[in-house]
């Protein structure tokens, strides 16, 4: 065991998957010398060299496009995408192609590929380095969207999604990169992809977030408990696509009040999605309306106002409060 | 300081062996063995008469939209006829001759165009991606499979396929780009149909020519009469062993027709002129290589008739079983299948949800 950063922890999930399987390529934009401007593949170009660690021109359609073909031809590449403000460039990539060979080939092909990217807000970086739009991918089917929030859940998550089947998105809440560290066991471990976890179990409501939004909705967990007694569940999603619905629809049949929590746009966003699931399985358990504390539905501003753009464990407190207060009956 | 002109390596060239009326320039003969040349003229001729029968099987109702190939045989078997069965075949949507030649079955083709998935099913054995309809974006999975073949070594060659219109695509010129700069065994073979639905190629690009972006990427480019089967061959055959050994990547111009519609949705007549059509009929790949064939003596007015039926009636087989498999098919549970590996629980409960509705009374039949 040793107390790593993600970044480390996502370092040794490559290091070691690429030691066990030489299908494993990672690609990118300075992914090789430099290490990634996140340096998440740092050391491993020395380690496994120009052919396995593999600097790519910027072009992220060519990036997603060619491991698209060597993923068809049986490799398992990873590549990196530098921020996922940039991954429109391949969207269409993932979305006509990587989702849908499998499909279209009634089984014959499939692609078995990694696109990683740093995802979120929190990091006072420049425009298009802090969205947030996993729900782009989970829209698409044949793929499969995930969002780590600590470092070893990101360790066996990415593990997991290199070994899967299909085409997975692994969004890095890159806020969190650096932000602690976790004691991660050195010999592998994979976590399922496609189930959540409750982190915290409680009896008077729900909080469901992932990625960086589990810190800041931990942090109201403790407060609401601390200074309000009240009992709050937490519940990481973890795979945002195909969501796991099974834990936070028995939590709210326990708890009777929802509240999802994410840095995306608040329209349209994955807590609309959790918000049906609710009412289609939930519906009546419910003792309040579902309550979503979300972005706005504007760009995510520049970093001097985007704390006020995220949603902030006062935010979460304080929603949370309303909601028990507006029972239904 | 001085302001001088740059070398850059390599040149455009432009290769014809076979004139309009099928006579040969000897000092360009590739030599293809007789056995060889009478395969590559039934693969035309197929191609020319699935095309027609298609044709009629959509004005009937019987098949959906799909895009026809006529004029364009030479330049796609020219091309694909150099490939062993252990190379790749990366096409976009209008290779159905190639397809063929590389062992896709007519009934597929057939399905496909009828709105069944089954019909872009690849066999087990075939080393070819299926149809890319979205322009362009082929042309890189053409360059990861070249990637992967050299990381294992083999000696395998990529060919992909893509029109003009794809030539102005992001897509092709990141891959071309890829391509050169990991010097893949790729070759790049553009069917420069001269339209892009209505847009003329005049009008996708000043480019004198399409080959010449070839030496932006640090490969050679040659542009090809791709009406002419024996210079289509000829410049894949270089290609192609030119990457075999090593020696990356080559973008080949077929400078070619699209003598029908873009598809059958299209009616070329708002767009180019009937003279333009007569011009370029003038030019037939079919025609000039029957009479190249029939003056050396491979082909005489009975073998061409005798060809033709053979050709007809394997046309009509297809025709008569991918009928029969339709027949078999279109069972709408199937749709669930092959979307993931395994799968997901919500995809199970909205195929449950299709299983009960199947069940209603009255609903079987209003599905398959």
């Amino acid at each position: 065991m040793a107390k790593m950063t993600m970044v480390q922890a996502l370092n040794l999930a490559l290091k070691q998957e690429m030691e066990k399987d030489d299908r494993v390529i990672v690609l990118g934009e300075d992914v090789g010398l430099d290490g990634g401007v996140f340096r998440v593949t740092e050391g491993l170009f020395q380690q496994f060299g120009e052919t396995r660690v593999v600097d790519t021109p910027l072009a992220e359609s060519g990036i997603v496009g060619m491991s698209i073909g060597m993923a068809v031809y049986g490799l398992r590449p990873v590549c990196e995408i530098q921020f996922s403000g940039f991954d429109y460039h391949n969207f269409h990539q993932i979305e006509n192609h990587a989702a849908r060979l499998r499909w279209r080939s009634q089984g014959r092909f499939s692609v078995p590929m990694v696109l990683r990217a740093p995802y979120g807000g929190g990091v006072r970086a420049l425009e298009h380095h802090s969205e947030s739009r996993e729900v782009f991918w989970a829209h698409i089917p044949g793929i499969k969207m995930v969002i780590p929030s600590g470092p070893r859940n990101a360790r066996a998550l990415l593990v997991s999604a290199i070994r899967d089947p299909d085409p997975v998105i692994f969004y890095e809440p890159k806020a969190l990169y650096r932000a602690f560290r976790e004691e991660v066991p050195e010999a592998q471990e994979a976590l399922p992809i496609g189930r959540s976890q409750v982190v915290r179990e409680g009896k008077d409501l729900t909080l469901i977030a992932y990625g960086a939004m589990m810190r800041p909705a931990l942090a109201a967990a403790d407060e609401l408990m601390e200074k309000h007694g009240i009992s709050a569940e937490l519940i990481d999603i973890l795979t945002i696509s195909p969501l796991d619905d099974t834990l936070f629809v028995q939590s709210v049949k326990k708890t009777g009040h929802a509240m999802i929590i994410h840095e995306a746009p608040r329209s349209f966003g994955p807590g609309a999605e959790v918000s049906a699931r609710l009412v289609e399985k939930a519906f009546f358990y419910l003792e309040a309306p579902v309550a979503r504390v979300a972005g706005f539905d504007i760009p995510i501003p520049y970093f001097s106002r985007e704390n006020a753009y995220l949603p902030s464990v006062s935010r979460i407190v304080r929603g949370a409060r309303e909601l028990l207060s507006t029972s239904l009956n | 300081m001085p302001r001088n002109p740059i070398e850059i390596p390599d040149r455009v060239e432009y290769l014809s062996v076979l004139d309009e009326n099928g006579r040969l320039d000897p000092a360009l003969d590739p030599v293809i063995p007789p056995d060889l040349l009478l395969k590559l003229y039934r693969g035309m001729v197929l191609g020319r008469q699935f095309d027609q029968r298609l044709l009629s099987l959509q004005r009937q109702g019987r098949i959906g939209t799909f895009p026809p190939i006529t004029g364009q045989e030479a330049a796609q078997l020219g091309a694909v006829s150099v490939l062993r069965p252990s190379d790749w075949m990366v096409p976009s949507f209008r290779e159905t001759a190639a397809e063929i030649w590389r062992g896709r079955s007519l009934e597929s083709i057939i399905l496909a165009d009828n709105g069944f998935n089954e019909g872009t099913r690849v066999d087990a054995d075939l080393n070819n991606l299926p149809v890319a309809i979205p322009v362009g974006s082929q042309v890189l999975h053409a360059v990861g499979l070249a990637w992967a073949i050299q990381y294992r070594h083999k000696d395998d060659v990529v060919m992909a396929f893509f029109g003009d219109g794809a030539t102005s695509q992001g897509d092709f010129h990141e891959g071309l780009n890829f391509a050169g700069v990991y010097q893949t065994p790729s070759v790049f073979v553009c069917q420069n149909n001269q339209w892009a639905i209505s847009v003329p190629r005049s009008r996708q690009t000043r480019s004198k020519t399409l080959a010449q972006k070839a030496l932006a990427y640090g490969m050679p480019g040659i542009q090809v009469d791709g009406n002419d089967i024996l210079a289509v061959y000829l410049a894949a055959k270089e290609a192609v062993n030119r990457a075999r050994a090593g020696g990356g990547p080559t973008l080949i111009e077929c400078v070619t027709y699209r003598l029908l519609m873009h598809t059958t949705a299209d009616d070329p007549r708002r767009y180019r002129t009937d003279d333009e059509v007569a011009l370029w009929s003038h030019r037939d790949p079919l025609v000039r290589f029957e009479k190249y064939l029939t003056e050396k003596g491979l082909l005489n007015p009975e073998k061409v008739a005798s060809t033709l039926e053979a050709v007809l009636s394997q046309i009509q087989a297809a025709v008569d079983g991918a009928e029969a498999q339709m027949k078999q098919l279109g069972y709408p549970l199937d749709m669930f299948d092959h979307v993931y590996a395994e799968l997901p629980p919500h995809l199970a409960d909205q195929k449950e949800a299709l299983v009960r509705e199947l069940s209603l009374p009255g609903e079987d039949n209003n599905h398959g």
